[in-house]
């Protein structure tokens, strides 16, 4: 299965911010060797020149690096990997609350829904 | 003979048939291992461009060389051209055809050629005659792309095929040109290959209006080569 991908955003973006979701998700280990960039890119769907591109990108930023010999890798940096991880969850409330500003919420409203949302979920986990 | 990263270049390339310019001072570089798209609407010069790569059609002033070559025997051994037509005689076999561009090409790969034929579920044994246009096309595409040429110009490969099918060729495409080879495909259909392309090449009436990468574009006017494209070109 090809992965979404946005037609107003670079692809070498979008495939970069995939693959950092699957860093900090654990789904691609610290430590861990990445696949072959013809390989991720046929998963993606993408030409290898751009997986190629986001890859460098990765290691730019320090999450990834190349051994000289034996491939390209995950860091093993968790303390990178968790800050990484904290700043996705900060963008993604960051946009949340925008998205529910713009409906009209107060902060104190939706704190109130996701309570309730909690509470509710709760329930239904108890129920099963 | 050392490779130059230079596969394609075009220096002042015009057709011209009477007063018309199909094609007007084409100043053209492409780099090897790249996945080029060639997009306009109908009448813009794509074909034009692609015969005189082919050496089919003679420029009416302009150079064009490929791997240093001009046109002709040396460049007919490493480009392999996918015309917009049929032009295979309908009475062959699919397995006739394949020994046909095997004993023509000394680069053409049987074993992949059959391989391909396979995964799309195509018999050796049928006549042209007897196929759909889709797979038609998909037969002519397999027997380009079985070659290990330098160059590929292929001239509206997938409008007749089916879109699952697309996603096969394209991928096809993309995986079987090696990292020295590059791809020069001709189609109004941005959007499904968008994501596999490096650059594109906008032509309007003869005339070469963008050559960028994709991702540049995207960076750039902040939306799809696609969009670009219908606003570009928009009636």
């Amino acid at each position: 299965m090809q992965w979404q991908l946005r037609g107003d955003r670079p692809i070498y973006q979008q495939l970069m911010e995939r693959l950092t979701e699957q860093i900090v998700s654990g789904q691609l280990g610290a430590g861990e060797k990445v696949p072959p960039v013809r390989e991720l890119a046929a998963e993606a769907g993408v030409n290898p020149n751009t997986m190629q591109r986001a890859l460098a990108d990765l290691e730019r930023e320090g999450l990834m690096y190349t051994n000289r010999t034996s491939g390209r890798y995950v860091t093993e940096d968790k303390m990178l990997i968790q800050k990484v991880r904290e700043q996705i969850a900060s963008d993604r409330i960051a946009e949340f609350m925008a998205g529910m500003n713009q409906l009209g919420f107060t902060e104190q409203e939706i704190v109130d829904l996701l309570e309730k949302r909690r509470g509710e979920e709760s329930k239904h986990g108890a129920e099963k | 003979m050392e490779q130059k990263n230079e596969l394609v270049v075009c220096q002042g390339l015009t057709k011209t048939y009477g007063s018309i310019h199909a094609l007007d001072n084409l100043n053209l570089t492409l780099e090897r291992g790249r996945f080029i798209g060639l997009l306009g609407p109908n009448g813009s010069g794509k074909t034009t461009a692609i015969k005189l790569l082919c050496g089919l059609i003679q420029p009416t002033s302009g150079t064009v060389t490929i791997d240093g070559a001009q046109p002709g025997v040396h460049t007919h051994s490493v480009v392999s051209y996918l015309p917009d037509r049929d032009y295979l005689n309908d009475w062959m076999r699919v397995c006739d055809l394949i020994a046909f561009f095997a004993d023509f090409y000394a680069d053409f790969d049987t074993v992949k050629a059959n391989d391909m034929l396979k995964t799309l579920d195509i018999s050796p044994l049928s006549r042209l005659k007897t196929l759909s246009k889709g797979t038609k096309e998909k037969v002519q595409l397999i027997l380009t792309m079985s070659r290990k040429a330098q160059l590929f110009l292929l001239d509206e490969p997938i409008g007749g095929v089916d879109p699952a099918a697309r996603d096969y060729i394209l991928n096809t495409i993309l995986y079987n040109y090696s990292e020295d080879a590059s791809v020069l495909l001709s189609t109004h259909l941005i959007a499904d290959i968008e994501r596999v392309l490096d650059e594109v090449i906008f032509l309007k009436n003869g005339v070469m209006t963008l050559h960028e990468s994709v991702d540049t574009i995207r960076e750039e006017h902040g939306k799809s080569v696609d969009m670009l494209f219908r606003e570009v070109f928009a009636c």
